[in-house]
């Protein structure tokens, strides 16, 4: 027989799976490009998760995609402020040197030459190497198939702003892409 | 449109995110710019080459079982049957309730958003070439009589340089495909577009101010009017603006 509390508070979580699982493929997505690495990408999806549902009761309905993300998103920065192995933001990107130059010839071992024959291999790894705050721009617009109104409550930055940074980030990425495939798709 | 704008919206447009007036702006340029053209060949041409589906990742069966494993189970506590079926009647017609009423507010701010987008395009408009203002003038009597059968109701058009903003003209633009008086001031050397049309109902309502693309916009309903004020002004001086105005409309 079901009670009244059970009704409520199993009601919740299971309403929160419904809703929030589905979206898993999506969240690891994105979490492997902002993390670059699967066991960081693990962690931070976990932690997206249980925080979600900590703060389910703040979600005000709509697309909880959005949602998910910007908490998501929240989680990988509180990670890497906390190892501080990444100063994020416009001010701090120019002296980054990882931002500079935005694409490096890395030096390939012969099996990571073969898993570059393969061009979304290529891909990966280019979108990996933009700065953070192209990066994720691309990540939300070309994979997730956010809008630009998503994408600005993601990142909480104004449409005009989402706008100019994938712009940018569109023409680095290119940049990277056409040195990459070495000029050849150049028409 | 010059090539800066350009190459920004050319992206909107790439993403099916412009509305078909701007669809247009962008095009025509395009179509006469053979750099932006380029840019756009480019830009589809990454985007062929950028496969979403393998772009994806697969989450782990172990990430998708160790989540679920720390979400709680339901919760077993003993209460009366009634109150359950109460509780659940009172959660339905509450999730109904907020259903419909968020409907209305995201279709609102949708429609806030797609103005305010086309406030700020007109203002950065008016301030390219010889687009500002269609009469010139720092007198209110011969700019509010400018309007008269050009609009089908004449604007209000406020002497307020006892407080610091001097009138340039108006002309009249479009927002949301309707007509609107667009009245211009001048603080130091800040532009500050008014935008005016009739207002649905005669209720004041409170100012909201808003930024976008680095451009303060203050909404507000006054007498009848919606008016939307929008500058690179801080907001504060915006505010002062919008506030001496209303003074003056009031009076």
């Amino acid at each position: 027989m079901a009670g009244g509390t059970q009704v409520i508070d199993g009601g919740r979580a299971d309403r929160f799976k419904e809703l929030a699982l589905p979206h898993l493929d999506e969240l690891y997505t994105l979490a492997r490009y902002l993390m670059r690495n699967a066991s960081d990408a693990d962690d931070a999806v976990q932690e997206c998760y249980l925080r979600a549902f900590r703060h389910f009761g703040t979600f005000r309905g709509g697309p909880i995609k959005p949602w998910l993300m910007a908490i998501l998103r929240n989680v990988c920065h509180s990670t890497y402020a906390a190892r501080a192995r990444l100063v994020y933001g416009a001010d701090a990107m120019p002296d980054e040197p990882a931002a500079d130059p935005i694409w490096r010839e890395v030096s390939e071992t012969p099996e990571q030459a073969v898993v570059r024959l393969h061009e979304s291999d290529t891909m990966r790894r280019l979108i990996g190497e933009l700065p953070a705050e192209f990066r994720e721009v691309i990540v939300l617009r070309e994979i997730n198939d956010l809008s630009y109104r998503d994408i600005a409550t993601v990142i909480e930055v104004p449409i005009g702003t989402v706008m100019s940074r994938l712009a940018r980030a569109r023409a680095m990425l290119r940049a990277a892409w056409i040195a990459a495939e070495g000029g050849s798709e150049r028409s | 449109m010059n090539c800066e704008e350009a190459n920004i919206l050319l992206h909107a447009l790439l993403d099916g995110e412009l509305d078909a007036g701007n669809a247009r702006e962008i095009e025509a340029h395009i179509a006469t710019c053979p750099a932006c053209a380029a840019t756009l060949r480019d830009m589809q041409q990454l985007r062929k080459a950028m496969n979403p589906a393998a772009l994806h990742y697969a989450a782990p069966a172990s990430l998708r079982g160790s989540i679920e494993g720390k979400l709680p189970a339901p919760a077993t506590a003993e209460t009366s049957r009634r109150a359950a079926v109460k509780g659940f009647a009172f959660g339905a017609a509450l999730s109904a309730l907020a259903a419909s009423g968020l409907l209305l507010m995201i279709v609102r701010k949708d429609d806030d958003q797609r103005i305010l987008d086309e406030i700020v395009s007109a203002h950065l408009r008016s301030l390219q070439g010889q687009n500002l203002t269609d009469v010139v003038s720092s007198d209110q009597h011969t700019v509010k009589p400018w309007f008269n059968g050009r609009l089908a109701a004449s604007p209000p058009v406020m002497d307020l340089t006892a407080q610091g903003f001097t009138l340039l003209g108006a002309r009249i633009d479009y927002v949301d495909a309707r007509p609107v008086a667009a009245i211009v001031y001048r603080r130091r050397v800040h532009v500050i577009n008014l935008f005016c049309e009739p207002a649905s109902s005669q209720a004041a309502s409170a100012a909201s101010m808003q930024s976008l693309h680095g451009f303060n916009v203050r909404s507000w309903r006054e007498k009848g009017i919606h008016l939307w004020a929008v500058s690179d002004l801080s907001a504060d001086e915006l505010s002062e603006f919008g506030e001496k105005f209303a003074e003056a409309l009031l009076q």
